[in-house]
């Protein structure tokens, strides 16, 4: 059996999501990977141990993957794969289930575990149940969670190019602009660490201890919402049941001592650490790496570590 | 905020407040009467979701008002099969012997064991059948008197900021005016507080006490379940003085509902009814049943417990208070919902009569109270809720036993309540602290997992709808006297001492709020006010509560 | 100009979901259930556009089961005019849905389709981009912006680390995410107001549509629970572990 990964990317670059979805799509067999973009980039793809072909969509009109065309491309390419991959991103959710519906299959998106070649593990319910679903169609469209995967290496492969022609789908989509976020604070439901903080944090002027931590770990700031209520920070910052979701790669939680409404905004983070003085503190029943420390020292500490 | 421009539509009844006695008063006003615009809101999201009760209930009531509610699928549907009394000590218990005899209010004969909130919601369904206009998710914030009469309500802005000025997507309340209005909103309801005042409608009556009703919703192995026992009990761990006990019903697929209820006389300020409820899981008489299942759901809510003697006035010019409004709760039955649909009923053939004739007060309703069996239910009641604050729990059963087998609840006496429940706690210093055990998470929790099994939320920006009528009392009273016992007796965490050590100050998080109102009862200074937050707001308790 | 927006009615999002203990789905008996947020956002986007003059009507439809009516009826307070059920099984694949749409489409002949991106409950995020596959259709999937002019919409969307725009030839499918709007609230009047407001019931099979789902749900079970992990006794063991052991620094 073969699969199609939609390789994406973004400037110029793979996306590290789509290696993740690389590694998934060769447990179900060889894997061959569609770049719509620059040669670089095909190149690039080409590297990628596990990938046995490269297909290269060179036309101006992919450029920016935009759904319309690259469904329809996707759709033209489908005849010889029994599964058609993606990383569970902005890209695949876009095109993939585009194509899907052109192929009349019900795609499964966001896919955690793969059971077998036609049975999936899905989160449902915004993660609060694990669906294991079995699809009866002829080809499986999915996209796949990048946490779960572990993504491939990018160099060390030797795959061939093949070029393939464009094909004519509605031409009803043009792309104008994009503008990728340039401020140093990254979104906090996308971020890939999230620094937050809690009641412990004391005061509005004393959490900002958090700032020059999260500036050396590019990541983004959270709260708790004792700290919300205690009035630290604004509303927007809030992580848990009534506040943001997030699931970043490391969320680093200080000061918040980890009540269930908190957990529910962030037990699907990949790696958790705690620093709180209080030993019983809930969140250390949840972290993966625990400190009990005044985090007035810790942070500074960290900062200076990080440095090294 | 100056007063917005509200819409305003006219209705022959509105009722305010979706359970049993407003949903049965609404009923019998369409089945009386079914030309007459009935309309009816409930401040919770939808019919059934600020419902908590245990329930064993009477169908009594239910059977007056819809003769055929087994064929119309009324969710009654785990008849009580067995039940116990157990007198608790720390390690054992007693089966009262003869408890139908010695406790004759406990005996549940013909009773079902039921999820009050599914009741509420067929019976939402039956009302909507007849014609009724239900509108969850609205909460009255105000009531309209003019020229001495009720002529309806408002019900609250929406969008309003925290700071209290309008947001972006703020909508007045509207104004729903009424020839007669209906109070429905269960124990300590905050419109009735407003009509009470305004009517002096407490007026020679005994001041009403109250309990907190703490309860969860289990789901245990099937091998365990034994749908329609019914157990309580009473002692352990509450001392001789603290009115209380504890209930365990199984019933539906698998579910049991267990919970607390603790008079809110009680004395010391320490103690903690969300912990005392906690701890008495780990009795073995409660363990064992519980052992093996998953918590699904939490909810806490006051109930009325002054019976008879603390019944306020029923009607004033314009409407009537019905339910546990009024406090037709039968205590020593701990049942209020046969008497709540009962009173409800009543009301309303006293509206459409008072409609006939145009009267302004449904004065009727007082005398038709009198002469239907609530009031000998709850006159041979009366005397045993303050008989256990008389003489304590165990003087108070022994009383009950007399009560029941030599007196038959005909004593030629009526004990009263003499105190204010928020005059009875003593200082921090002359009380005890009770030993609580840490949770397990596996039987016990702590509040914040509590409160979160109760779905409940409140939109973020909106003024805190708990408010301190005096904010500098807290200190030198709540704190330096009686060390916040607001933190205690809220089983939802609402209220928390914070910077204890250094700058002791109260803080609110409003959000936690499942609605039962204890604060508005309990608090020392009766310095907190509890007002209706943005409807929709609090607990979304699913089918089981 | 006509706009279309398919509603959904899901688990309210304040419940905690429960997965039944045979672990055969999800129980819904008895709890809250409300039209899918993301659904509200797309609703108030299509009635904004009209009180700008964009669009002249707005028809809200769901498919699902009769009780739908109430997530309609809410969506007629919001704003819509009028609206379709479309009866089926509860939560139908979307494939299925987008199939059904399409008819709705070739009949009501809108300008402008506006979805919620995703249904909190089965969070498949794929209708909206299936509908417009189907119908040859643009698609401007997790709209934060939409503004209409001569004959286009311009759409901007939420992508991975920023925001992209792109221009759609009408007629287009949009879906709505989360900061595209605030919805207004369904005041008191408004409700009573939307009780008159037309509803036209239609059964899926009379569409022609087949609804068989193309997946069957093996099992439903909870997530597994986080354990705790280790504590460490110093900065520097901490920044080892995080850059060593799970490379994630």
């Amino acid at each position: 059996m073969t699969a199609l990964v939609l390789l994406d990317h973004e400037e110029g670059q793979i996306r590290k999501a789509a290696l993740s979805a690389v590694t998934a799509a060769a447990q179900l067999g060889d894997v061959h990977v569609l770049v719509a973009g620059d040669a670089s980039i095909a190149q690039a793809a080409a590297a990628v141990p596990g990938v046995a072909k490269v297909l290269h969509a060179a036309d101006a009109r992919y450029a920016h993957e935009l759904a319309e065309p690259l469904a329809a491309l996707i759709v033209s390419l489908a005849g010889q794969y029994d599964h058609i991959v993606a990383a569970a991103g902005a890209t695949g959710k876009n095109v993939l289930p585009r194509a899907a519906a052109l192929l009349d299959v019900q795609p499964i998106p966001d896919v955690i575990r793969i059971v077998d070649a036609e049975t999936f593990v899905r989160p449902i319910y915004a993660g609060n149940a694990l669906a294991t679903v079995k699809s009866s169609d002829a080809k499986k469209v999915l996209t796949v969670r990048n946490a779960a995967f572990d993504a491939a290496a990018s160099t060390g492969g030797n795959a061939p190019i093949e070029a393939v022609d464009a094909v004519d789908a509605p031409a009803v989509s043009k792309f104008e602009t994009v503008q990728l976020s340039d401020s140093e604070r990254p979104d906090l439901e996308t971020a890939r660490v999230v620094v937050s903080g809690g009641r412990g944090m004391q005061s509005e002027e004393k959490f900002h201890t958090l700032d020059p931590l999260a500036d050396a770990l590019g990541a983004a700031i959270g709260a708790s919402r004792a700290a919300v209520d205690s009035g630290f920070v604004p509303n927007e910052y809030q992580v848990g049941q009534t506040g943001k979701i997030v699931a970043p790669e490391l969320y680093m939680a200080f000061g918040i001592s980890g009540a269930i409404q908190h957990l529910a905004g962030m037990k699907d983070s990949r790696v958790i650490v705690a620093i709180n003085k209080d030993p019983e503190a809930p969140i250390f029943q949840v972290a993966d790496y625990g400190m009990e420390a005044d985090l007035f020292e810790v942070v500074p500490q960290l900062v200076e570590e990080l440095k090294k | 905020m100056s007063e917005p421009v509200r819409e305003s539509m006219e209705f022959d009844v509105v009722i305010v407040g979706g359970g049993p006695a407003g949903l049965a008063a609404a009923i019998r006003l369409r089945q009386l009467s079914p030309d007459l615009s009935v309309c009816l809101i409930e401040k919770g999201s939808e019919i059934g979701a600020h419902i908590v009760s245990g329930a064993v209930i009477e169908p009594r009531a239910l059977a007056e008002l819809i003769p055929d509610w087994k064929e119309r699928g009324a969710p009654l549907n785990t008849p009580v099969t067995s039940e116990d009394m157990l007198y608790l000590t720390e390690t054992g218990s007693l089966r009262v012997p003869l408890l139908d005899k010695v406790m004759p209010h406990m005996a549940n004969h013909g009773n079902y064991i039921v999820s009050l909130g599914e009741v509420c919601r067929w019976l939402a369904t039956q009302a909507e059948e007849l014609g009724v206009e239900i509108y969850p998710g609205f909460a009255g914030a105000d009531v309209i008197i003019e020229r001495n009469r009720v002529v309806g309500v408002v019900t609250g802005d929406m969008g309003v900021t925290k700071e209290g000025t309008p947001g972006p997507n703020y909508q007045p309340g509207m104004e729903l005016r009424a020839r007669y209005t209906l109070f429905a909103e269960g124990c300590r309801g905050s419109l009735t507080k407003q009509v009470m005042a305004h009517y002096d409608l407490r007026k020679d009556v005994d001041p009403q006490t109250y309990g907190l009703g703490i309860k969860e919703v289990w789901e245990i192995p099937a091998e365990k379940h034994r749908p329609g026992l019914v157990q309580h009990s009473f002692g352990w761990p509450l001392d001789d003085s603290t009115y209380g006990g504890a209930w365990l019903y199984h019933f539906g697929e698998n579910l049991v509902s267990y919970g607390f209820v603790v008079g809110l006389d009680y004395a010391n300020t320490w103690l903690s009814p969300f912990e005392e409820m906690q701890r008495i899981k780990l009795h073995p008489a409660f363990r064992q049943h519980l052992e093996g299942g998953r918590r699904i759901s939490y909810g806490a809510r006051a109930l009325s417990e002054g019976g008879l003697q603390a019944i306020p006035r029923l009607t004033f010019p314009g409407g009537a208070l019905i339910g546990d409004s009024a406090g037709f709760l039968n205590v020593p039955k701990i049942k209020g919902t046969h008497t709540a649909m009962k009173s409800g009923m009543l009301a309303a053939e006293s509206v459409v009569e008072a409609m006939k004739t145009d009267r302004v007060e449904p004065g009727a309703f007082t005398e038709k109270v009198r002469r239907s069996w609530l009031w000998p239910e709850l006159r041979s009641a009366r005397n045993i809720r303050p008989a256990f604050a008389h003489f304590g729990a165990k003087g108070g059963a022994v009383y009950a036993a007399i009560d029941a087998m030599l007196l038959r609840g005909r004593a030629p006496w009526t004990l009263h309540f003499k105190h204010e429940d928020s005059d009875t706690l003593k200082p921090a210093s002359l009380s005890e602290k009770p030993f609580y055990p840490k949770p397990d998470g596996k039987l016990t929790f702590d509040r914040l997992s509590s409160v979160f099994l109760s779905a409940t939320n409140h939109e973020e920006d909106q003024p805190v709808h708990l408010r301190l009528r005096n904010p500098s009392l807290w200190k030198p009273v709540n704190w330096d006297v009686f060390r916040a016992p607001e933190s205690r007796y809220c089983p939802a965490g609402v209220y928390e001492a914070a910077d204890e050590a250094t700058n002791p100050h109260l803080q609110i998080n409003a959000q936690n709020c499942v609605h039962c109102k204890t604060c508005d009862i309990k608090d020392p200074a009766q310095n907190i006010d509890w007002t209706t937050p943005e409807g929709g707001g609090g607990p979304n308790y699913p089918a089981g509560m | 100009m006509k706009i279309l927006v398919p509603v959904k009615r899901v688990v309210d999002y304040n419940i905690k979901p429960r997965v039944k203990a045979d672990g055969s789905g999800v129980d819904t008996t008895g709890v809250k259930m409300s039209m899918n947020p993301f659904d509200e956002i797309a609703v108030e986007e299509a009635v904004r556009l009209r009180e700008k003059g964009a669009a002249s009507e707005v028809v809200v439809v769901s498919v699902g089961v009769q009780k739908a009516q109430d997530t309609l009826r809410t969506a007629m307070a919001m704003g819509a005019d009028r609206a379709i059920l479309v009866l089926s099984e509860e939560s139908p694949e979307p494939l299925a849905v987008a199939k059904v749409l399409r008819k709705l489409v070739e009949k009501e002949e809108p300008g402008l389709v506006i979805l919620g991106k995703q249904a909190i409950d089965d969070d498949m995020n794929a209708t909206g981009q299936m509908l417009a596959g189907l119908l040859g259709w643009g698609q401007g999937t997790f709209a934060s912006k939409v503004e209409i002019a001569d004959g286009h919409a311009r759409v901007s969307r939420e992508i991975d680390g920023g925001t992209e725009e792109v221009s759609l030839t009408l007629p287009a499918i949009i879906t709505a995410d989360l900061r595209l709007n605030e919805p207004r609230y369904a005041s008191l009047p408004n409700i009573m107001k939307a009780k008159k407001k037309p509803l036209e019931t239609i059964e899926a099979a009379e569409l022609g549509v087949d609804m068989k789902p193309r997946l069957s749900v093996v099992s439903v079970a909870e997530p597994s629970e986080r354990k705790a992990g280790i504590k460490v006794g110093s900065v520097g063991e901490l920044v080892e572990k995080l850059r060593n052991e799970a490379k994630v620094i």
